[in-house]
């Protein structure tokens, strides 16, 4: 399979301008800024069948259509690069190995909504990789990639890095804008959306890395070719993150379809020797877990995945074998949204902490035959009565791990020990 | 002496200023700004900074407290954050974080009394391919193991920085 995403990153001294445009970098930038209109690249786009690579996959270009034309406020667009979700790390190779496909992506999809002022928003902690888009950014403006009247087109466009300060919830997108807007990082209720009410209250448009990273190739090489790949309704290639008991953990870009069971025995050399597979969390922690026996026939597309039980998500894979107490897995996660949420809804705020206390209860030896039903209650008024998925994020995978390991639960009720 | 920014910094804050649309998009970067040179955001300087950014003191309180990575007591010159969710618990990240408890003898949250090391545990920081790891200020340690762990220690010990 031809790397669409990956294709740059075994070269030496890939970061760079000069290794990047030898490799046909800002080729795509070119043929938009001087033979195409705002209209057509986002035509193009739409014609990909790109989908949002941040977890939600939602069509790109029709994301950009909502942005309107009339609107007299200035327009934004934001690229996520707050990579938080467990289990994905997908985003930092391309920020840290390509930071040119990302930033030529970002130029592309700002002249498609005709915004002057960008922002990549780069998770705190990344500190290397803010470093890396730093310096990327200080060789487009030398070469006159950003600026004023770029490469002769009269378009203007102004770039800015924005470091988080640590926080989960800044990878939704209407947190991360409160969080660039100098706030605390809370989620507002859509409708109204970014794309009409964003970044202070202007149209906003917040793209995924690895979504703009795939944006040069598609300008350059066409619609069509992109399409080509993958499935009827998951096109192209996606980035998948392996991680956990694992052999071969690492970034994978695979294209969308391709059998699930294949690819992590295959490709990620299965698990270690004299271990099973129990279950893999296929999109990051925010998705329920599948168990080794549903794993069956499915294959990676946004489709396939949630026929199997779960989601695509981020593409965040979580691999989890037989040596490990699932009880002590779903605290583990559990821990995770009680820290990280918001705290702006009650639901969450109070349910996840409620969640994690009754997993650590059972965890250790003092759960009762009452708690399983009292985690569904909780998670039940959790679900849908928060202003962000994050709540959802919580409650989806704390159902599925005792729906999917209940026996190890109910063992660890019975006999306050861990069947493992 | 009150708590002010030095003229280099002060026209860093201005020039970041005047690249956001409006004045509160810079907050953050000036946040930063002052815990770089403040050392850490005690009230003291969130008030200077609220000031500054002519925002209420509340409000900025608000976001300062938001985040992880804005300290308002002081830390550690090696600030040690293990990270301690599923694909790094997976792994081991446990032992590593006890490893290093006994290794600093502090508990999670504490500073050493030379004020060398501040330990802590953290949530997912996007390294899960090379788990377990830990960040220790801006960089990361990956595939931990404990003889890794008291290699780096002993490499900061002789660190002045």
């Amino acid at each position: 399979m031809e790397k669409i995403l990956l294709r740059n990153i075994e070269t030496q001294d890939s970061h760079t301008l000069t290794v990047y445009q030898s490799r046909g970098g800002y080729r795509a930038l070119q043929k938009a800024l001087k033979e195409m209109t705002p209209e057509k690249v986002t035509e193009e786009v739409i014609a990909s069948g790109l989908r949002g690579r941040g977890g939600a996959g939602f069509p790109t270009g029709r994301k950009w259509s909502f942005v309107p034309k009339d609107n007299p406020k200035p327009k934004y667009l934001v690229c996520n690069a707050d990579e938080s979700e467990p289990g994905t790390f997908k985003d930092r190779v391309l920020i840290e190995k390509d930071p040119h496909a990302v930033i030529e992506g970002l130029i592309l999809a700002s002249f498609a909504i005709q915004s002057h002022l960008a922002f990549i928003y780069i998770r705190g902690e990344f500190a290397f990789g803010y470093r890396v888009l730093e310096k990327a950014v200080e060789e487009v403006r030398q070469a006159g990639y950003i600026g004023k009247d770029i490469l002769g087109s009269g378009y203007d466009l102004e770039l800015i890095v924005h470091r988080g300060a640590g926080a989960y919830i800044c990878g939704e997108e209407t947190a991360l804008l409160s969080s660039l807007e100098g706030q605390r990082g809370w989620p507002k209720l859509k409708p109204p959306f970014p794309a009409t009410h964003g970044l202070f209250g202007c149209p906003t448009v917040v793209n995924n890395v690895e979504t703009l990273a795939a944006l040069p190739w598609i300008i350059d090489q066409g619609a069509a070719k992109y399409a080509a790949l993958g499935t009827e309704k998951s096109k192209g290639t996606k980035l998948f993150s392996v991680c956990g008991q694992i052999q071969r953990p690492g970034v994978y870009e695979v294209e969308m379809g391709y059998p699930l069971k294949r690819f992590l025995e295959e490709d990620c050399g299965g698990v270690r020797v004299g271990r099973k597979l129990k279950g893999v969390i296929p999109g990051g922690s925010s998705v329920p877990i599948l168990r080794w026996d549903e794993i069956g026939e499915a294959r990676l597309d946004y489709e396939s995945i949630q026929a199997a039980g779960s989601l695509l998500g981020s593409g965040g894979m979580i691999v989890i074998d037989d040596s490990t107490c699932m009880v002590k897995a779903a605290c583990n996660i559990a821990h995770f949204y009680a820290h990280e949420s918001c705290g702006q809804c009650t639901p969450c705020r109070e349910g996840c902490h409620w969640m994690e206390k009754i997993f650590w209860r059972i965890e250790n030896g003092q759960g009762n035959e009452k708690d399983l039903d009292l985690v569904a209650d909780v998670s039940r008024h959790i679900m849908g009565n928060t202003i962000c998925p994050l709540g959802d994020a919580a409650a989806m995978p704390a159902g599925a791990f005792i729906n999917k390991f209940r026996d190890e639960f109910e063992y660890h009720i019975a006999h306050k020990k861990c069947m493992v | 002496m009150a708590v002010e920014f030095s003229p280099k910094t002060l026209s860093r804050v201005n020039n970041l200023i005047s690249r956001y649309p409006h004045k509160e998009g810079a907050v953050l970067p000036v946040l930063y700004l002052a815990q770089e040179e403040f050392g850490h955001l005690s009230q003291e300087s969130i008030e200077y900074v609220a000031k500054l950014m002519e925002i209420p003191t509340t409000r900025l309180y608000g976001t300062v407290s938001f985040y992880t990575l804005l300290h308002m007591r002081p830390i550690g010159r090696h600030h040690i954050q293990v990270c301690r969710t599923l694909p790094c618990a997976l792994l081991g990240a446990e032992k590593i974080t006890d490893f290093l408890k006994r290794k600093l003898g502090i508990k999670l949250g504490e500073t050493t009394t030379d004020g060398k090391f501040t330990l802590s545990e953290v949530e997912c920081l996007a390294s899960c391919g090379t788990a377990p790891m830990m960040q220790i200020n801006d960089d990361y340690y990956e595939n931990l193991s404990e003889e890794k762990v008291e290699k780096i220690l002993e490499s900061l010990k002789g660190t002045s920085t």
